[in-house]
């Protein structure tokens, strides 16, 4: 990887980075969450209505010709009841479903949470149910009437009127394009934004057993000890990413980590104690870089 | 011997013993191994209290909360500064921000939340912004004149402003008697809750949308007004035109005072919402459209629950009495919503409920 692409790798993670100062005065790490993800949140929970829907409607559809053919006495009041019912439910249910579940413990839809975002109030309080109201209140504006006009635009019907009310509603539909933390217009009227809510279980420490703890072995009983300059070609970036390669312990990868370290620091590569070298090498990479950072030299990767 | 079988499948995890601290080799991984017991029961209780199970907390775990969240959230800053150790910052950093969330989340039901509102906070949010509900009610009046005069003048305007499926029979030129007939009332009830429950889901639509295209600034959901009420105007002048003003008034008014009401207000929350925009004062743009947008939203709430009342009204009373008792019934109504929201419930602190 080139200078550049480390760096705007991390570059572009980091514009989405923000941080909300609580009301007792901790900084809250905050990741705006991708339009992708939001997009595709949207795109579950709408197919989640649509499935409901069309079921009930099938439902409510057999349950009023049956009642109907019937032919006893009250059969059309039944079926005039059911299409109230169900004109009633699609209702509540096409504007409650977004309500309740962001109103919820977890502030996300079905497919928020599928998708590991949530919705939070922009100013570090807590999140309203009004909030929760006013920015789902604009979605019809910001969804189905631009898409809508885009159609009949199209079409040619309404003509010139037609592709200007267009090209006015598709500002509401780009508006989350246009802004920095992605807001949609029902999140401007709400003070609200949608972040990323990871759930991460805590993984094991690394530096406990085996050849990170002991410099050894426990195969072949070797010694890994590195010197100061084999370790000082390698910054935080490499470390983090060895991290990732022994956590997942695919031994390809680490057989291609290994021999791209040895090359650098330039060892003769062995064959079948990857692991060990490579878990010796992270722990000492890492006190290094530690000790070094709690003197305040950071090194946030190899070109550094 | 059933319990211990579904504890192992459906309980959690067991604890896992402590860690052998004295293990580890670096600094920071030891540092996070004294505190990952505590990590773990946050760890808990906020998974708990996700799933909305908070009868199962006990009464150590909440009082444990705060103490647990805040030493979570200065691990976080202390292993920002000494470790590298992603997966335990990752975790931390997740960790932090869900307890945060649960700390700070929502403390009210949806019941307990509906009762404040009904209770007062929707009264409080239409009397803040009586300067919007002032100027709409100023464009809907001016829109149902116009709408008159235009007629007036022009007959050919009728065509215009009133789309033709929806006059049906009702076009100038039309007798008196037919006009009348429009106005009658029906037998029976067949049919009628059908009509009021897609009448409700299209008015729902139509305030709804007049709320949301307040974003713009306003003047859309001002446009809204003035071309539903200039179609009003004209319907107006064709019965007035006949001589049957008292009888359509009352015909209108049975559920008009409630629905009319709604759009009202729907228009005012729009409005409202473009004026924060549009003039914010000495807050930011963003600050403001925030504040007047919940404000705005509550107002809504109340609408949507109008115009289920008007539904009612309409698909009922309107087509089953008389001139006199549609008048009363139209009356009442209006009465009992201005009294809802202007008088009640005035002594109550101004900022109670009102959630922003």
């Amino acid at each position: 990887m080139t200078a550049a692409g480390t760096a705007r790798h991390r570059a572009q993670r980091a514009r989405r980075m923000r941080e909300v100062v609580t009301p007792e005065g901790i900084a809250l790490p905050f990741t705006v969450a991708s339009r992708a993800a939001r997009a595709g949140a949207l795109i579950i929970d709408f197919i989640i209505l649509f499935v409901t829907a069309i079921a009930m409607a099938i439902g409510a559809f057999y349950l009023a010709t049956s009642l109907a053919l019937d032919g006893t006495a009250g059969g059309e009041e039944a079926a005039e009841f059911i299409f109230v019912a169900y004109t009633l439910i699609w209702f509540v249910l096409w504007n409650g479903y977004f309500l309740a579940l962001e109103m919820g413990p977890r502030g996300a839809t079905i497919g928020k949470r599928l998708a590991g975002i949530r919705v939070a109030a922009r100013d570090g309080g807590r999140l309203t149910p009004e909030a929760v109201l006013a920015r789902n209140l604009l979605r019809d504006i910001e969804l189905f009437l631009p898409l809508a006009l885009l159609i009949s635009a199209s079409s040619g019907e309404m003509g010139a009127a037609g592709i200007a009310g267009a090209a006015w509603f598709l500002v509401f539909l780009l508006f989350p394009c246009f802004n920095r933390d992605a807001l949609r217009a029902g999140d401007v009227i709400a003070g609200t934004w949608v972040v990323e809510a990871p759930r991460a279980s805590l993984a094991d420490a690394l530096s406990t057993g085996g050849a990170a703890r002991e410099g050894a072995s426990t195969v072949t009983g070797a010694q890994y000890r590195f010197g100061e300059e084999e370790l000082a070609i390698y910054g935080e970036y490499e470390l983090q990413t060895l991290e990732g390669v022994l956590r997942d312990g695919d031994p390809e990868t680490l057989e291609a980590v290994h021999a791209a370290i040895c090359r650098k620091i330039g060892w003769n590569p062995g064959r079948g104690d990857e692991r060990a070298f490579l878990e010796a090498f992270y722990a000492q990479l890492r006190a290094r870089l530690e000790g070094e950072m709690r003197f305040g030299r950071r090194k946030a990767d190899k070109f550094s | 011997m059933k319990a211990p079988i579904l504890r192992t499948l459906f309980g959690r995890a067991e604890v896992a013993p402590p860690p052998d601290v004295e293990a580890a080799a670096l600094r920071s991984d030891r540092f996070r191994l004294e505190r990952e017991g505590d990590w773990r029961r946050l760890d808990a209780i906020v998974a708990r209290m996700e799933k909305g199970r908070l009868r199962g907390l006990s009464d150590e775990d909440v009082l444990a909360l705060p103490a647990l969240y805040r030493t979570a959230a200065s691990s976080l800053a202390v292993a920002r500064e000494t470790s590298l150790d992603t997966a335990t910052l990752a975790y931390l950093d997740a960790l932090v921000q869900r307890a945060w969330f649960q700390v700070y989340g929502p403390r009210q039901g949806f019941i307990a939340w509906l009762r404040a509102f009904l209770g007062g906070g929707l009264s409080r949010a239409v009397r803040a912004i009586w300067l919007d509900i002032c100027v709409a009610l100023a464009v809907m009046v001016a829109g149902t004149i116009v709408g008159w005069l235009l007629v007036m003048r022009e007959r050919e305007w009728f065509f215009a402003l009133v789309p033709a499926e929806m006059a049906g029979e009702r076009v100038p030129g039309a007798g008196r008697a037919a006009l009348l007939e429009s106005l009658r009332a029906q037998d029976e009830a067949a049919g009628l809750s059908a009509f009021a429950a897609q009448l409700f889901s299209n008015n729902a639509g139509v305030a709804i949308l007049a709320f949301a295209l307040g974003f713009a600034f306003g003047i859309p959901s001002l446009m809204l007004l003035l071309h539903n009420m200039a179609l009003l105007g004209a319907m107006l002048w064709l019965y007035h035109d006949a001589g049957l003003t008292l009888e359509f008034a009352a015909w209108l008014a049975v559920h008009g005072t409630t629905e009319l009401f709604a759009i009202l207000l729907a228009g005012a929350a729009g409005l409202h919402i473009g004026r924060a925009m549009a003039f914010p004062g000495d807050r930011s743009i963003l600050a403001a459209a925030a504040a007047s947008g919940r404000r705005g939203a509550q107002v809504m709430v109340g609408v949507v629950i109008m115009l289920v009342a008007a539904a009612v009204l309409e698909a009922f009373p309107r087509q089953l009495l008389g001139t006199e008792g549609r008048l009363l019934i139209g009356t009442t109504m209006l009465l009992a919503w201005l009294a809802y929201f202007f008088a009640f419930a005035r002594k109550r602190a101004p900022d109670a409920g009102d959630g922003a």
